[in-house]
């Protein structure tokens, strides 16, 4: 390791510390001073101490919507993946197919987020919506404001839907950058089409593979916009996910104190989730040479 | 200026306090000391000394939560736990 000489350049990220601190560190020093109190507007407060705490940690509410999260990433994550690598892996590798395929699956990430809550919510509505219409066309029974199944179904095809692109994405980056010389090597071998893939394709892919997967991990665990458009969060609480559920807690039901105990929580998952992400990628990153 | 809205109290600041504190007292170790210390430890991967805290940090964190959730409202076990476990960190991992 070389020795530092002159730290003086630390000094330039200073105004870079300045925002963060606004829009971050002194907001959420504010959430911690929350969680120990109680509140009932009028910025009157009152010492609860660990209260809030014990109650998030004690409440079915808390462990079910993170039941949930979990449930929802791992399923994702299951369908997303193989996906993913299943259609990079049929995507052309020249000609004029190959813009036209990038610009299609670059199309659903360029959509904001409510606008695709909003595009499904009508889409599956068994009144107007093309899906709903079409499915109840066909006998099926499907309404997903009323049953928890159809609803999980929907978010979970709507998230695919949205999301998938990013992971073909990546893994056509990770494809395309294998030089021919393993293929023709593995031609002369006679290896099977199984065998490209078990033994070049997913070796080369696995970095980029990583960063897909944990992405998705991360961004479906912090899902909020899309299925509080589509559902609410209902029927009941069956799709409440950790945010929406801190949502209508800290603004429906103004319970700031329990709010700010259980987005402090909340932090500390995601952060040791973001922790896992860059521990994995700097050190994939040390063990390729990259 | 006035930070009421803040809604600080004595606790959560010296909380705080002992968070920039330590942060202090890891950048003047790093300006005497600079490279961060790199090495491997028991995780079999590469941590610096800026690492290692955040580890005792997050670490912590859940200790005094599984503690709060298992036990009950009492921590100083689980803060002394906690010392212990940083400990540990900065000298194995």
């Amino acid at each position: 390791m070389e020795r530092t000489l002159n730290n003086k350049a630390w000094f330039l990220v200073l105004p870079v510390l300045v925002l963060v601190a606004f829009s971050a560190i002194i907001p959420l020093m504010t959430v911690v001073n929350y969680s120990v109190q109680d509140t009932f507007g009028n910025n009157q407060f009152f010492w609860a101490g660990l209260d809030w705490f014990e109650d998030v940690l004690g409440s079915d509410r808390f462990w079910n919507a993170l039941g949930r999260n979990l449930i929802f990433s791992a399923i994702i994550l299951a369908i997303e993946v193989p996906l993913g690598i299943y259609i990079a892996l049929n995507m052309p590798k020249k000609g004029w197919g190959v813009p036209v395929c990038l610009v299609l699956m670059a199309l659903p990430l360029l959509i904001p987020w409510n606008v695709v809550g909003t595009i499904w919510q009508v889409f599956g509505r068994v009144d107007i919506g093309l899906l709903g219409r079409t499915l109840t066309a066909l006998g099926i029974d499907y309404n997903y404001v009323q049953d928890p199944l159809d609803a999980w179904v929907t978010i979970i095809v709507m998230d695919v839907w949205h999301w998938t692109s990013l992971v073909v994405l990546l893994c056509y980056a990770g494809l395309v950058s294998i030089p021919d010389a393993y293929y023709q090597a593995a031609k002369i071998d006679g290896a099977s089409r199984w065998s490209v893939f078990r033994f070049i394709q997913l070796p080369k892919m696995g970095r980029v593979l990583l960063i897909a997967v944990l992405l998705r991990f991360m961004d479906s665990f912090m899902i909020y916009t899309e299925p509080f458009v589509v559902t609410g969060g209902g029927p009941g609480n069956e799709t409440t996910f950790l945010s929406i559920d801190l949502v209508k807690m800290a603004i429906g039901q103004f319970d700031v104190g329990p709010a700010a105990a259980m987005s402090l929580v909340y932090f500390l998952i995601v952060l040791s989730l973001s922790w896992v992400f860059y521990t994995v990628m700097t050190n994939q990153g040390q063990e390729t040479g990259k | 200026m006035d930070f009421s809205w803040m809604a600080w109290t004595w606790p959560t600041a010296t909380f705080f306090g002992i968070i920039f504190a330590l942060l202090g007292v890891m950048a003047f170790w790093e300006y005497r000391v600079p490279g961060g210390n790199p090495r491997v430890g028991i995780l079999r991967f590469q941590t610096t000394r800026g690492d290692r805290l955040f580890i005792s940090l997050l670490g912590s964190g859940f200790i005094n939560l599984a503690w709060l959730g298992l036990v009950g409202p009492q921590l100083w076990w689980s803060l002394a736990l906690s010392v212990v476990y940083a400990v540990c960190v900065f000298r194995f991992v």
